[in-house]
């Protein structure tokens, strides 16, 4: 099995009173009254420093993400972050995962497809191409295009990219959205045919379907854990059946917010304030932003209308121990947060590809670091083998890292703790 | 009443048409809600032939039709094509909210086909002191306080499908979400799609209708059609964005008036 670590790039110090004072994390949070520029250029390099220590500390690949006008995770460019990723993990068996770079905010996409080529050839051939539909948020609100297009432009966005990742001769587009006459991409993969694709979503039923069909690694990114997630896992794996896909755990991603300490009361004490921030502050989005008219296609629509998901608590009515119990967040000594993640994350939702979320909300930076060293030490060693026992190849990670696992470097040696 | 659907769009696009009454034809175009025969329709319906088009996208059974539409020319040819179907060669041109930005559209599009153009509170500019709220991320409170100068009106819970009926509460939400979003297709994510660069085409005589309390499209943008389309007359009226609702009888006795001069 596969691990890696996932990072947000969170603003951690939002007032407190922010969710009272503010309309949302996203989109319309003010810049000029929550954020300053040096300490922002502060945060990027401590999310840089702890993903690079948990590459040194033994995790399969460092994870980045695209998000845009959000005040809880602002790498508007992946890439960018992915790019400093790839030099300083040189050498080691380490996966740069990319989840990533949106298509429908690319234009014309093949610009995600070039600079991922680029993160390959930097890498040496370890780049994981996540290749996200993005959220209405970023994709309809911030960046303007039309609900109803979203998912058309995403379809014929990923086609155009795997084409042009393995076309052997230069070739026209012709789509409905992008027009291309010479498609001649500079540079191209080092992994051949194409690097392994990821696939993320929330949980929409028509995405898992696209994840299947296309032969991708589909990942449930939660922040509600596995619990809430087991009946939409379910469904992902009925797909992979009814289609005649093998059931190889690799085929699954999910995302999971983890913190270790030395037992499960110190964990409460070391945590609490940074998981309470996170579901409070970092999540308050008006809930309409969430689907706006359009985004979701008529069958989806219909389907929703009909049977209405049973309304999850509202995360800000929850503290500490709630998330914990209710398994948002998996927290506690190592034994309890290998337990947990064991039967309720890797065997409860089939999952060979697993992220966990080590920095939260407002996390200072030492304390994520110590929540790495102690997830790399105590938790990750025994979940490592776990699926070996079933013989699955993970066709969804990079090959030369496929039978390797990277070496951790004692504690100390990683990241600079400035 | 009666009620037909039209194929234009090389048979692509369903759009089912209600029509009532005698006399010369109207045609009204509805706004991003879904399309309701309600009150106001019925004044015009004294004496005129109304014909009500649905948005393509929003005729029941036709949901996917709106996707062979790429943009906002598609739709103004489409219109074309229905009212030959229907074999109107002219007539009064009447729109509400998107409606009206898509009445617009048409008289500059072929000015021919406009005989008189009523437009109640038209979306089609945007003006950056004076923003446009944009509907379709609204909560239905927020939507309803937005669209109703009384939100707890009758008019209001029946155009939001308020009903006690869970069965058809869900109906109304899909109706109206789809509504949105097959409409909001041509105007996302702001209601300028360069209107102004073709409104100057326009000859009809022209009467805008703006609530006077509308906090959906403020009535200042009654200035910007206003002033470019020469001799247009500015009506204001009592009421919220939706005001043909709130005030059918008025308002359309104003609109049914001006269509009659």
């Amino acid at each position: 099995m596969k691990i890696s670590a996932f990072h947000l790039m969170p603003h951690r110090e939002l007032p407190d009173d922010f969710e009272k004072r503010y309309e949302s994390v996203w989109v319309t949070p003010p810049w000029w009254e929550l954020a300053d520029a040096s300490r922002v250029g502060q945060y990027y390099n401590w999310t840089l420093d702890e993903l690079l220590y948990a590459a040194r500390r033994g995790f399969d690949g460092v994870c980045t993400n695209e998000h845009h006008q959000n005040a809880y995770g602002f790498m508007p460019s992946p890439n960018l972050m992915g790019s400093v990723l790839a030099r300083a993990t040189s050498g080691m068996d380490v996966a740069v995962v990319q989840m990533g770079a949106t298509l429908p905010t690319s234009n014309p996409p093949i610009r995600v497809a070039e600079e991922y080529a680029m993160l390959d050839c930097i890498s040496g051939g370890r780049l994981v191409a996540g290749l996200p539909l993005g959220s209405p948020m970023d994709v309809n609100l911030c960046y303007g295009i039309t609900p109803m297009e979203h998912r058309e432009r995403y379809r014929e966005a990923f086609a155009l990219t795997l084409k042009a990742w393995q076309a052997r001769e230069i070739f026209p587009w012709n789509g409905r959205y992008y027009q291309l006459a010479n498609v001649n991409l500079w540079p191209r993969p080092i992994q051949q045919p194409h690097p392994p694709v990821w696939v993320p979503g929330s949980g929409s039923i028509s995405t898992f379907d696209f994840a299947v069909e296309h032969d991708v690694c589909y990942c449930f990114l939660s922040y509600s854990g596995a619990r809430s997630a087991t009946t939409m896992m379910q469904g992902y794996w009925n797909v992979v059946a009814e289609r005649g896909r093998e059931p190889n755990p690799y085929r699954a991603g999910f995302l999971q917010l983890v913190a270790v300490a030395e037992t499960d009361a110190r964990a409460e004490e070391k945590y609490a304030r940074h998981v309470e921030y996170f579901y409070h502050k970092c999540l308050h989005v008006p809930g309409m932003w969430y689907a706006p008219p359009g985004n979701q296609d008529y069958r989806s629509l219909v389907a929703t209308a009909k049977n209405p998901v049973r309304r999850a608590e509202n995360p800000k009515d929850l503290r500490y121990r709630d998330f914990v119990e209710k398994g948002y967040v998996i927290a506690g000594s190592p034994a309890t947060v290998r337990d947990r993640l064991k039967e309720e994350v890797v065997k409860a939702l089939r999952v060979g590809n697993l992220m966990v979320l080590l920095q939260i909300g407002s996390m200072p930076h030492e304390l994520t670091l110590e929540n790495i060293d102690l997830f790399a030490r105590e938790v990750l060693p025994s979940l490592r083998s776990m699926w070996d026992d079933e013989g699955w190849v993970n066709h969804w990670w990079p090959e030369r890292l496929r039978k390797t696992s990277p070496a951790p470097v004692p504690a100390g040696v990683g990241a600079s703790r400035a | 009443m009666t009620e037909r659907t039209v194929s234009v769009w090389q048979g692509k696009v369903r759009i089912r048409v209600l029509s009532r009454g005698s006399g010369p034809a109207v045609v009204f175009f509805h706004g991003p809600w879904g399309l309701t025969w309600d009150p106001f329709l019925d004044e015009l319906a004294r004496t005129f032939t109304v014909h009500a088009p649905e948005h393509p996208g929003t005729t029941p059974d036709a949901p996917d039709d709106v996707y062979h539409l790429d943009g906002l020319w598609d739709l103004v040819l489409c219109y074309d094509e229905l009212l030959t179907a229907l074999g109107v060669e002219s007539a009064g041109l009447v729109g509400h909210s998107f409606g009206g930005m898509v009445a617009c559209e048409l008289a500059a599009a072929y000015p021919a086909r406009a005989r008189r153009l009523a437009l109640l509170a038209p979306l089609g500019f945007w003006r950056d002191a004076d923003r446009v709220v944009n509907w379709m991320l609204l909560d239905p409170a927020q939507l309803r306080a937005h669209l109703f100068r009384d939100p707890e009106s009758e008019a209001a819970r029946r155009m939001l499908g308020v009903t006690p009926d869970p069965q058809a509460a869900a109906e109304a939400r899909v109706r109206f979400m789809w509504s949105m979003g097959a409409t909001g297709k041509f105007i996302w994510p702001l209601p300028d799609k360069g209107l102004k660069k073709r409104i100057h085409r326009v000859t009809a005589p022209t009467l805008l209708v703006w609530g006077k309390e509308d906090r959906l499209v403020p009535p200042v943008y009654a200035d910007e059609f206003a002033r470019r389309i020469p001799g247009a007359r500015v009506q204001t009226v009592d009421g919220g964005h939706v005001a043909h609702l709130e005030q059918p009888e008025a308002v359309g006795r104003v609109v049914r008036d001006f269509l009659s001069a």
